[in-house]
């Protein structure tokens, strides 16, 4: 008897992960499991690549995409892009001293000192900023070419986004899973009914992608777009799908979304920049 | 030298050549309009591709505005060899040109 009330104890915390006093930690845990149970075919690793992981269709044509992919000119602009100096002699470099080794792991981050979560197109302006260059445009355009650089060269690596144990950091966090799993907009969706409750699942003719994972692909090259766009200008297009009246991008609240989406993918490697319908 | 526009890479495989390559152009089909200005932006797209292989044309297109941005291109030809030359040339509306040449694999 015993054992079965203590196994319907375990099942009740199971089925209520999200619980306000679960912390990021057990969120993750739960988001991760729920994904992995709900695909089991897919392998651990292949979340990052959204619906390519669920179709093979799909698949085999992201995959002749990948071969010659349209991104490779955002990267070899960035590429230039980030090697010229500012006015002042300084450079992107000096800002990003291991960007060689690979930084987009660590991005979004959060800033103890300003109380702030740092993007990493957040933190391509600041370097412009305070070398007293103008800021760039934040969903696209010159920051996607120097962004999709910087994640080329830190494909591989493994997301790893922390909360640091600050009321600040926590409320950030919590800000973030409020957008996701909020109602909104007309429509009176959440992200997380596409991309949680119903990834998997056709909306239309399109697949809706697992949340887990989607950030590692940023910033991508969407044919939709025929271009490049950051992570903040697909939640603007999320938000308007829904009918709902997006956010800036860059705003607090797009930051912190990215910083619970992100912090949910923690663990599994980047893989961008990469392509998308 | 400025960077070339065109990115080839090209595989041949039992006789037949696989090309592909990506192109950076604009390709302005010359009916949009400057948001600001409200003026017509100029067209400006590429009309011609000619990839020529051991001095012969193997492929020539004719092309106009309706061709998108950064325009991906892919095509076969056969009675290539690996490790034969191959070059590519685009002209646009507005006389610039650009070519490139690579190697087969």
């Amino acid at each position: 008897m015993k054992k079965i009330a203590t196994a319907l104890s375990v099942m009740l915390l199971a089925a209520t992960p999200f619980a306000a006093q679960a912390t990021p930690d057990d969120d993750l845990k739960a988001f991760r499991s729920y994904f992995t149970k709900k695909f089991p075919e897919v392998p651990a690793n292949d979340f990052i690549n959204g619906v390519y992981a669920l179709d093979a269709g799909a698949r085999e044509q992201w995959e002749a995409f990948e071969e010659f992919p349209s991104y490779e000119i955002a990267i070899d602009n960035g590429e230039e892009k980030f090697g010229k100096k500012f006015a002042n002699g300084k450079g992107y470099a000096d800002c990003f001293p291991n960007y060689k080794k690979g930084i987009k792991q660590n991005y979004p981050y959060f800033d103890t000192d300003s109380g702030k979560v740092i993007t990493l197109e957040g933190a391509i302006n600041k370097c412009r900023t305070d070398n007293g260059e103008k800021k760039l445009k934040w969903a696209k355009g010159e920051i996607t070419e120097i962004g999709a650089y910087l994640a080329s060269l830190s494909r591989d690596q493994k997301i790893n986004v922390k909360v640091p144990n600050d009321a600040k950091a926590i409320a950030a966090y919590n800000r973030g899973k409020k957008h996701f799993w909020a109602k909104r907009g007309q429509l009176n969706m959440s992200c997380a009914d596409c991309h949680y409750y119903y990834s998997g699942s056709k909306i239309r003719a399109d697949l809706l992608s697992p949340a887990y994972g989607q950030p590692s692909g940023f910033p991508v090259y969407r044919n939709k777009w025929a271009g490049m766009g950051t992570l903040h200008r697909r939640y603007g297009g999320c938000n308007k799908q829904v009918r709902a009246k997006p956010f800036k991008a860059q705003s607090d609240e797009y930051k912190a979304l990215e910083y619970f989406h992100t912090y949910m993918s923690n663990g599994l490697e980047l893989n961008g920049p990469s392509q998308r319908k | 030298m400025a960077k070339s526009s065109i990115k080839i890479r090209a595989k041949v495989k039992e006789g037949e050549a696989k090309v592909k390559c990506l192109i950076s152009h604009p390709m302005e089909t010359g009916l949009r309009k400057d948001k600001k200005t409200g003026k017509l932006i100029p067209a400006k797209f590429i009309q011609e591709v000619v990839c020529e292989h051991s001095g012969a044309t193997v492929m020539n297109a004719q092309w106009n505005g309706t061709i998108s941005k950064n325009p991906f291109l892919s095509f076969a030809f056969t009675g290539a060899k690996s490790g034969d030359m191959i070059k590519i040339s685009w002209v646009d509306n507005t006389g610039k040109s650009d070519s490139t040449e690579a190697k087969m694999k």
